[in-house]
């Protein structure tokens, strides 16, 4: 009900300030509503948000997967976190934007250099999140693993895992959020499709409405991808915590 | 089956390099069926020796000879459950294998069978060192190791808990190795009982208490309790004469 309020504050304050501005620069809601569904209606809207939504999946999979799993890894192991360490922090510190460009110009305007860019682009902060995360792992419940000779795989599952849960979801929380801004510049650079891509055509013409029209479709997508999936599951990981007041 | 240890010593090093020996001359057996409590002042070393007689640290001189394929169950001095599992999940990842008959015998005994379903979170210290002896006993150990598993409970809860640990123990014919800091439990828990040193902690006097665990009255308590203090100082005075 409160979202609903605020959401009705935001398109108020929208058509109000669309009154002020004028047409011309920035175009009241009816009117990008009218291009959302003719570009509904031809498909196009879908397309693009499809293709982008696969770049993120992908992306973001990758992301997650290699980053968490380097990331144990430099937690547990000093040789790995002394090795790794003058990467990550290169990584971390190096502009999306040089990381993309670089990865067009070495793997053509390919699939592959997009996703694998933002995947690149993810990693670095997946890495340092599950590394602070094994970091702070607790000692003494190893030992007690190691005690009861609970087998290895049984017990990273039920004694390191859920230990790890909150990093792996804040990773998550924060990469995706990183992912989403990325796509898009990725798309413009050098994608035929995609939200991206239709952003930066509409740049180009000065099509206000589409530029909008694109820009809110995603976000809104963006909202429900975070309250249907990441919420539930960061709700579900700390369920045996006892709740903030 | 027959635990034999013999730790020559152990050190560690603190932060600013400074080596420190915790243990030196720890020797001493245990057969199957014997509850050897290990008696010191805090910080002597008890839960160093309990690591590594548990084989959680290598890194001593010395030889400690487990009997080969004992199943080894520990009670730590905080209960160290995962907090994400109910009561009965925390038992049954340490013992698989448990029955659900046995495991219904046990809860009973340690007074658990309404906690079975509650996160480690919302039980007091009392009841979660009880689902830590649950968790050491459900696995049905041939060796079991406690480490003070009476403290900071006042003295009613660890009266009733005290005698919970001896039904449990009489139940079973198993290695059982307990520390303390405190004597009377000691005395009422044990069949050998080891007085140990300050840091480095070695062992002054082994006195062997023969009257059954259930025959042990207060007036019993009280003079095998004055018997070893007895030692004691005659050890020492004789130490201090050589």
């Amino acid at each position: 009900m409160l979202r609903f309020v605020s959401f009705l504050v935001f398109l108020a304050t929208w058509w109000i300030a669309a009154l002020f501005v004028g047409d011309a620069k920035l175009p009241a809601p009816p009117a990008v509503l009218k291009v959302m569904l003719a570009e509904a209606q031809s498909g196009a809207l879908f397309v693009n948000l499809g293709a982008t939504l696969a770049r993120v999946a992908l992306a973001f999979a990758l992301a997650m997967s290699v980053g968490a799993a380097i990331g144990y890894l430099m937690g547990r192991v000093r040789l790995a976190d002394r090795l790794g360490d003058p990467w990550l922090i290169l990584l971390l510190n190096l502009p999306a934007l040089v990381v993309i460009v670089l990865a067009y110009i070495w793997a053509g305007l390919t699939e592959v250099a997009a996703i694998a860019a933002i995947a690149i682009n993810k990693l670095p902060t997946a890495v340092v999140t599950l590394r602070e995360g094994t970091r702070a792992l607790d000692r003494s419940l190893d030992e007690m693993a190691t005690v009861f000779a609970i087998p290895p795989g049984k017990a990273f599952r039920h004694v390191v895992l859920p230990q790890l849960a909150p990093y792996i979801a804040a990773a998550a929380r924060s990469g995706l959020s990183l992912v989403w801004k990325i796509v898009l510049v990725a798309e413009l650079l050098g994608r035929p499709n995609g939200v991206g891509f239709e952003i930066g055509v509409a740049f180009q013409l000065f099509d206000i409405p589409l530029l909008l029209a694109y820009s809110l479709t995603f976000a809104a997508v963006v909202l429900v991808i975070e309250t249907v999936l990441v919420q539930p599951f960061e709700m579900r990981v700390s369920r045996w915590r006892p709740r903030a007041a | 089956m027959q635990l034999e240890v013999d730790i020559v010593s152990k050190c560690f090093e603190n932060a600013a390099g400074k080596r420190h020996d915790v243990l030196s001359g720890i020797r001493f057996s245990l057969a199957a069926g014997e509850v050897g409590v290990f008696v010191g002042p805090s910080g002597c070393g008890k839960s160093t020796m309990l690591k590594i007689l548990a084989g959680l640290d290598q890194d001593y001189r010395g030889h400690v000879a487990r009997p080969a394929q004992a199943r080894l169950g520990m009670v730590f001095q905080e209960p160290r459950l995962l907090p994400w599992r109910s009561v009965e999940d925390n038992v049954r990842l340490a013992a698989p294998d448990a029955d659900e008959a046995k495991l219904a015998a046990l809860f009973t005994v340690l007074e658990l069978t309404a906690h079975r379903n509650y996160f480690p979170g919302e039980l007091s210290l009392g009841l979660a060192r009880r689902v830590a002896l649950a968790r050491a006993f459900a696995i049905q150990p041939d060796f079991l190791i406690l480490d003070e598993p009476l403290a900071s409970l006042d003295e009613a809860l660890a009266a009733r808990l005290r005698e919970e640990i001896v039904t449990l123990v009489g139940g079973r014919s198993m290695i059982t190795l307990l520390v303390t800091h405190n004597l009377d439990d000691a005395v009422r828990l044990g069949d050998r009982v080891f007085l140990l040193s300050a840091r480095p902690a070695r062992i002054l006097t082994e006195t062997h208490i023969d009257l059954p665990r259930s025959r042990r009255g207060d007036s019993e308590i009280a003079s095998i309790k004055a018997g070893i203090a007895r030692r004691t100082i005659g050890e020492r005075a004789a130490r201090d004469a050589s």
